[in-house]
């Protein structure tokens, strides 16, 4: 069953068009790796898939997915760097998605965040601050608020950029783990060789568009 | 100096002022934690520039309330800066320079050129650095004050997640399914809201120091955002209790007594950072 598919769908900010003529498919419990150069479009199709931003041209199907079902990482930004939160603030602001009108968190909600932080080995570190964090603990503490939102789909855009080569090894363990337990993931990456690896699915943007299995991409 | 005390407390217009002053003072300190972390230092500043600008305007133009065009003109500036911001940064930090210096000279230029008063350094100083005029606040404006403050945290508390959410990461919020502009046009309006009530205690060039000051020292002794925020809250209420009653002690500014308190207890904040203390 397909929970995305794009038609000829193209992308870009206002008229300039980054992406023509894309189209693809991601199957429950599929493994997408999207890559490309920089500026290829990789991060605007990702806030194109979560409605962030409209296509330009193309019809793109979510079936019966709606922002509950979609857990995003993005990329760190400079605010993050010196933001005085706790661990436990910053994965539990994930179950915001699923409540519209209630002010705030239930014990339900708090259970899921404790869940998902022991889920990803960083129960420990649920008091402490973020901004004293490593970098790859930080990306531990925000894909566990994605979790949160999650139910079906995981959207990650350069989870590993800025991590030692040891920590970023460890990221797409933990990510393949995900994988294995059902979710389905879309990863966007410029670090082809370790990315794919774990990847059943590649989508490579830039002057020639490829997308099937990871196999007829290493044979192409 | 107890006796004195004493004495001023048993006036009715010193209790209006410290209620008004704290009141002021609690409200601009808990958005000002979202503002700093956000980048938005500053707007505090701009704003307050425009405030004074419009304000030059409606005394030229003999209006009874000067409210009724300070108030639009503040909140229409506040939407413009925070709008443009989004977009990218630079824009963002320039909007936000040129608004408060355009402001701030077509201000004075105007009351310049059509001023009624005698006294036109007097009437700038006063609106540039705070006025006597919380010392003469009618109980209608007190009751005004508290209902509005109230109204203020209350929703404060209300939003405080997405608050936390849109601040500490927009693009995710956004994901997520909040709307995130419709929360970032709310926080402009309030802060331009505040920003207009404000301008009567400490006046508009010190404005922004009411919204700074005290989130940067919480930030400096906590480090969680819910800690942060009601620390801010008590600092910024206990320095302008303690500013106000020291300008009626010493007989000093208000505004200038209250924003020197609170660039002392900043320092206080940062040295116990430094040198020791809870890290």
């Amino acid at each position: 069953m397909n929970l995305i598919a794009c038609e000829n769908v193209s992308l870009g900010y206002g008229t300039r068009v980054v992406v023509k003529d894309l189209s693809f498919a991601v199957g429950a419990g599929d493994y997408l790796c999207i890559i490309g150069e920089n500026g290829a479009g990789k991060s605007t199709l990702v806030k194109t898939l979560l409605g962030l931003q409209k296509p330009l041209g193309g019809k793109i199907f979510l079936n019966g997915l709606t922002a509950g079902d979609i857990g995003y990482l993005p990329q760190q930004t400079q605010i993050q760097k010196d933001f005085p939160a706790s661990v436990e603030e910053i994965v539990l602001s994930g179950c915001l998605a699923r409540k519209k009108f209630l002010p705030f968190y239930t014990s339900e909600d708090k259970r899921i965040a404790a869940r998902n932080t022991a889920r990803l080995g960083i129960a420990s570190l649920a008091t402490k601050c973020f901004r004293e964090l490593s970098g790859g603990q930080q990306q531990r503490v925000l894909l566990a608020r994605a979790l949160c939102a999650a139910k079906k789909i995981l959207l990650l855009d350069e989870p590993i950029a800025g991590l030692d080569p040891e920590a970023a090894a460890d990221m797409y363990k933990v990510i393949a783990a995900l994988n294995r337990d059902g979710l389905t993931i879309i990863m966007i990456s410029h670090d082809v060789h370790e990315a794919i690896k774990y990847a059943s699915h590649v989508l490579h943007l830039g002057e020639k568009i490829f997308f099937g299995t990871r196999e007829d991409f290493r044979n192409a | 100096m107890l006796e004195t005390l004493e004495l001023y407390l048993q006036y009715p217009f010193v209790i209006n002022a410290l209620i008004v002053g704290v009141l002021i003072a609690l409200c601009s300190s808990l958005l000002g934690v979202t503002l700093v972390l956000k980048r938005f230092s500053l707007i505090g500043d701009g704003l307050a520039h425009v405030a004074f600008g419009a304000l030059a305007v409606a005394t030229v133009l003999n209006f009874a309330n000067k409210m009724l065009l300070t108030l639009p003109l503040t909140i229409l500036c506040a939407v413009l800066i925070l709008r443009g911001g989004q977009r990218t940064k630079i824009k963002g930090d320039a909007i936000i320079a040129m608004i408060s210096v355009g402001s701030l000279a077509f201000g004075y230029l105007v009351m310049n050129l059509f001023a009624a008063s005698s006294n036109l350094s007097g009437d700038v100083c006063s609106v540039l650095f705070g006025s006597t005029s919380i010392l003469t606040l009618t109980d209608a404006e007190v009751w005004l004050s508290v209902g509005l403050s109230v109204l203020m945290i209350a929703a404060f508390v209300l939003f405080y997640h997405k608050i936390f959410a849109v601040t500490f990461d927009e693009d995710f919020a956004r994901a997520a399914g909040l709307n995130v502009d419709a929360c970032n046009l709310t926080i402009s309006v309030v802060i331009a809201v505040i920003i207009v009530l404000a301008m009567n205690l400490v006046g508009s060039l010190l404005i922004s120091a009411f919204i700074i000051f005290p989130a940067l020292s919480a930030m400096k002794l906590f480090k969680t955002f819910r800690a942060v925020t009601i620390c801010s809250a008590a600092l910024s209420v206990a320095c302008a209790f303690v500013g106000i009653i020291a300008s009626i002690l010493a007989g000093t500014p208000v505004g200038s007594t209250i924003v020197a308190v609170d660039a002392l207890t900043f320092g206080i904040c940062f040295a116990f950072n430094e040198f020791g203390g809870l890290s």
